[in-house]
């Protein structure tokens, strides 16, 4: 298999990696840049798990190949906290509502509605229902996760 | 009684919470280690087969293959995996070997310095198979002439057990009334999102197996040693690893024997992570399949007299634990139901699918299901409202403790209020009036009504009744709490935690009786080598068993800081007053020693220790079931749970005449689970089972084709999970009964939703369907299937 340089923009940081033409994107971002915050879940772009922001847009980076994301700019759930580590707002409502529990689909969670926030600032509950309708949560019945987006909303446009 | 408490039941965040949210959790497919190999499966494409020979010359060819393993080889280096059942003739092993017994199964398996490796070498072992018949059907199984899943056994019946408790067949024979029916429960799982994860790492040097899983299952290490056949000091569980999820389910002893018996054959790391359809298809990890056939004994005013239930359980191929779900709801037999009589016969029949593991609720979602059924139906033949009839058998709140004609005693409960109270908050009559506001449009709309029990905290009590060799009533939990010099407080927690927040548990049980906010109280989890006793949780028990370990080890604490302080002040410990770590003389609050104080003294200056005492500050307490551990008697009656917790659901749901799909428009749920001790926690945990509920109510089937034998639903498109488009907002009504027998009056809650939101939700879709003359009685209730009965085609 030939390999591959790439390069991307990672949470504002310059990466670099070598990996297979056949490499996924969550593959390169968890195994060579060492960044295990997204998560696996189905390989097959049904659970969401994997989602990270590509270019302004979620994706699923269990079906897109590392190659295609070359020159791109991603966001991780890593790349969610404030220079001195504290939370986002989005990932402190998640916190207060306690919108997880096993934490393994949280990442993607935290993703999709990061793209929902950024789009929308004031969603109501249809939106967040369909922002997060293509990410699988076993464990909470979703409830906490949407009063967490509304909740992180309102403090995000109360400033 | 929730009032009393400084810190119990109070809003906490959630400890585990932090790292979740910024990406930080340690999940067992983070891990990496130098040198680490990776597996993947070879798995069999027939649902039996004879493994006539395997060639994996062109595998171990490839660059960077280092070794395929076969079932054969693998046998003769390990003992078969434990059953709960006597079954001699049955083996339960990691790889299939001479046979292949289900399509999925894993046969080989491939070992390389990559899983993209792995998996293209995978592709290139040849395995020469003779195709056997087999059987898909459990009803087909028993017959005389079915194709034998396990040859040397002679039959596909596993157990069968028929067990009497009370006159049946005279409260049956007195009765006005009888309704027969049969329920089925489909195959189907609580899948977690995170497939089963392991790495293996033996250390020549130590002579010790680390073991780095995402598992949850009692007594993990000893089954990997017995397995491997090593001391269990010689295996390290890291029970630090995040679960992504399990609801019963990751207990992936078979992978685990796999990678631990080619980390020491090749010296290195060995690393299995299912794909999903490694997952679905051999991780042997399906839930109950269940056929329930019933009979309830009723007179004209509703009393319910007597129940007969034959369960027949489609455990696959290997019987693990599968056939102890039959044995859970021996404890709650008869519901929240003073029903006088029962007879249950309990099938356990073995077929060439994937092998059964416990699902969350141990089979009692699927008996509630079955036995809600029934009521609804004696409601409907004596027009009857259906919380009438209900109201009329359930347990009253003066009768506890209640024992039930199979053994087990109920501890406390307050059904009634639970039921008005849900009621009430939902607005039944409203709700009625917006399902007939419907129908008058000509929709099909239903309201449903379920009542059930969530026995926690049990003592497998169902091992001996399953299985009379395995005497088994010995169910602990520990903890070891440690104060350090500084006066920091440690606490362990000796399992792994899959969502349950165990940190949070702990750490306000033990600030609970020390009286120290629990934002200063660290949890951890041990590593098996230094881990005291557990049972993991299962069983709806950490709250109750852990919860009770970690305030048994601060009470011990406690006292010794009262010890220390009584010794300096010359004082008797009946004079002094515990406050929140310090301790003060009754009526003196001034004379007072700090925390601080007493701990330097502990830590430190032996010579203000009182005579002949252990230095340091530190406790370890392991607690039994509260209602002890106790054989089954001659006909089966056992406590097996010391707690009962009770729920109440009630949806409404509308259903799209033309195409079956079935809408849930409104949800309440009424739970009492006693003395909550985190209120989010509690809360998720509920929604999150009302979430599994609706899946195996209306979507989730592992189907197989009974032509071929393969499983139908590989990946998560055709086995379908809820979404948040189908998983509706749910409004929790509480209450609280607080149990008598635990520490705080905690019950069990890791079951609690799922265990009536199925028969809640089949109880809104037949009363939806009543109009039409219709009726469903088998779980998933599919669109398809709606669809095609609406439309009087055949299912």
């Amino acid at each position: 298999m030939s390999e591959h340089t790439i390069r991307m923009t990672v949470n504002g940081r310059e990466m670099e990696g070598n990996a297979e033409a056949r490499t996924t994107l969550v593959d390169f971002l968890r195994d060579t840049l060492d960044l295990t915050g997204t998560h696996v879940g189905c390989e097959h772009g049904v659970c969401g798990a994997c989602s990270v922001v590509m270019d302004g847009r979620p994706v699923r980076s269990c079906l897109l190949y590392a190659v295609q994301a070359d020159g791109a700019e991603i966001t991780t759930v890593e790349g969610l906290e404030g220079a001195e580590g504290e939370l986002s707002p989005l990932q402190d409502a998640f916190w207060e509502n306690h919108a997880m529990q096993c934490g393994y689909c949280t990442p993607g969670m935290l993703i999709a509605t990061h793209a929902l926030l950024s789009e929308n600032p004031d969603p109501d509950e249809d939106d967040i229902r369909e922002a997060i309708g293509g990410n699988l949560c076993r464990c909470t019945g979703y409830q906490q996760i949407v009063e967490a987006v509304k909740m992180a909303a309102e403090k995000m446009r109360k400033g | 009684m929730d009032g009393d408490f400084k810190f119990v039941g109070k809003k906490r965040r959630v400890k585990e919470d932090r790292r979740f949210v910024t990406g930080r959790g340690r999940y067992a497919a983070d891990l990496r280690l130098p040198g680490m190999l990776h597996v993947a499966m070879v798995s069999s494409p027939y649902a039996c087969a004879e493994i006539r020979s395997v060639d994996a010359g062109a595998a171990l060819a490839m660059p960077g293959v280092r070794y395929v393993l076969t079932g054969d080889e693998l046998f003769d280096h390990i003992n078969p995996l434990l059953s709960g059942l006597d079954l001699p003739n049955v083996k339960r092993v990691p790889l299939a070997r001479g046979r292949a017994r289900y399509a999925g199964e894993w046969v080989c398996a491939v070992v390389a310095e990559s899983r993209a490796i792995a998996e293209d070498a995978a592709e290139l072992v040849e395995i020469d198979y003779g195709m056997l018949d087999y059987v898909i059907d459990p009803e087909e199984a028993i017959e005389p002439e079915a194709p034998l899943v396990h040859p040397e056994h002679g039959s596909n019946v596993l157990f069968d057990k028929t067990w009497t408790w009370g006159n049946v067949d005279g409260d049956f024979a007195a009765s006005a009334h009888s309704v027969k029916y049969r329920a089925r429960w489909s195959r189907c799982s609580t899948i977690p999102i995170e497939t089963f994860a392991v790495t293996a790492s033996w250390d020549p040097g130590r002579e010790v197996l680390d073991v780095w899983a995402s598992i949850q299952m009692p007594k993990y290490p000893e089954q990997i040693a017995r397995g491997l056949r090593m001391p269990v000091n010689a295996v390290n569980v890291h029970f630090d690893i995040d679960v992504g999820g399990s609801y019963g389910l990751k207990r992936g002893i078979r992978q685990t024997i796999i990678v631990g018996y080619l980390s020491r054959k090749l010296r290195a790391p060995v690393r299995f992570i299912e794909d999903r359809l490694e997952n679905l298809a051999g991780g042997e990890m399906h839930g109950p399949d269940r056929i329930f056939d019933i009979e309830m004994a009723y007179d004209d005013d509703a009393t319910i007299r007597s129940i007969r239930i034959h369960a027949t359980d489609d455990a696959g191929c290997y019987p693990g634990r599968a056939p102890l779900q039959l044995g859970k709801p021996v404890s709650a037999i008869v519901g929240p139901y003073r029903i006088a009589s029962a007879q249950y016969r309990a099938m356990s029949v073995t077929t060439n699918k994937t092998s059964q593991e416990a699902v969350r609720g141990f089979g009692q979602a699927p008996t509630n299901f079955a036995i809600e059924t029934g009521i609804d139906r004696i409601a409907r033949a004596l027009k009857l409202d259906r919380d009438e009839v209900r109201r009329r058998n359930l347990v009253r709140a003066d009768e506890f403790p209640w024992r039930i004609p199979s053994g087990s005693e109920y501890d406390s409960g307050d059904y009634h209020t639970v039921l008005d109270k849900v009621m009430k908050a939902a607005g039944w009559d409203d709700l009625l009036a917006k399902r007939d506001a419907l129908r008058a449009e000509g929709k099909l709309a239903g309201l449903g009504l379920s009542t059930c029990l969530e026995p926690s905290g049990g003592n497998s009590s169902f091992e001996p009744l399953f299985n009379p060799k395995n005497d088994t009533t010995t169910w602990m939990e520990a903890c070891l709490i440690k104060v350090d010099m500084l006066g920091g407080v440690t606490a362990t927690i000796n399992t792994s935690t899959s969502g349950q927040g165990h940190e949070t548990l702990v750490s306000v049980a033990v600030g609970e009786t020390l009286g120290i906010d629990p934002d200063r109280i660290r949890a951890i989890h041990a590593e098996s080598l230094d881990a005291l006793p557990s049972n993991s949780p299962v069983g709806s028990r950490m709250a109750i068993m852990l919860g009770g370990a970690a305030a048994g080890a601060a009470k011990k604490i406690k006292q010794k800081a009262m010890e220390i302080a009584a010794h300096n002040f010359q004082l008797p410990v009946d004079r002094l007053v515990y406050d929140g770590g310090d301790v003060h003389v009754e009526g003196n609050p001034d004379r007072r020693m700090t925390w601080l104080e007493i701990v330097d003294i502990a830590h430190r200056r032996y010579h203000d220790m009182p005579l002949g005492s252990e230095p340091g500050l530190q406790a370890n307490f392991t607690w039994e079931v509260p209602t002890g551990g106790a054989l089954p008697a001659e006909d089966g009656t056992v406590q097996m749970y010391p707690c009962y917790a009770f729920e109440a659901h009630i949806p409404l749901v509308a259903i799209d005449r033309d195409t079956g799909q079935v809408e849930i428009l409104d949800y309440y749920i009424g739970h009492d689970c006693g003395t909550v001790i985190n209120p989010d926690i509690v809360r998720g945990m509920t929604l999150g089972g009302i979430a599994h509920g609706i899946g195996a109510a209306l979507y989730e089937k592992f189907e197989y084709d009974r032509e071929t034998g393969q499983l139908m639903a590989g990946s998560f498109m055709d086995y379908l999970l809820p979404s948040s488009h189908e998983v509706p907002p749910v409004e929790i009504v509480k209450h609280s009964t607080p149990s008598p027998l635990t520490e705080f009056g905690q019950k069990g809650s890791g079951e609690s939703g799922y265990l009536g939101a199925p028969a809640g939700i089949a109880s809104a879709v037949n009363d939806a369907l009543e109009p039409l003359g219709l009726h469903l009685d088998t779980l998933p209730m599919r669109v398809r299937d709606i669809e095609k009965l609406i439309n009087g085609r055949e299912q």
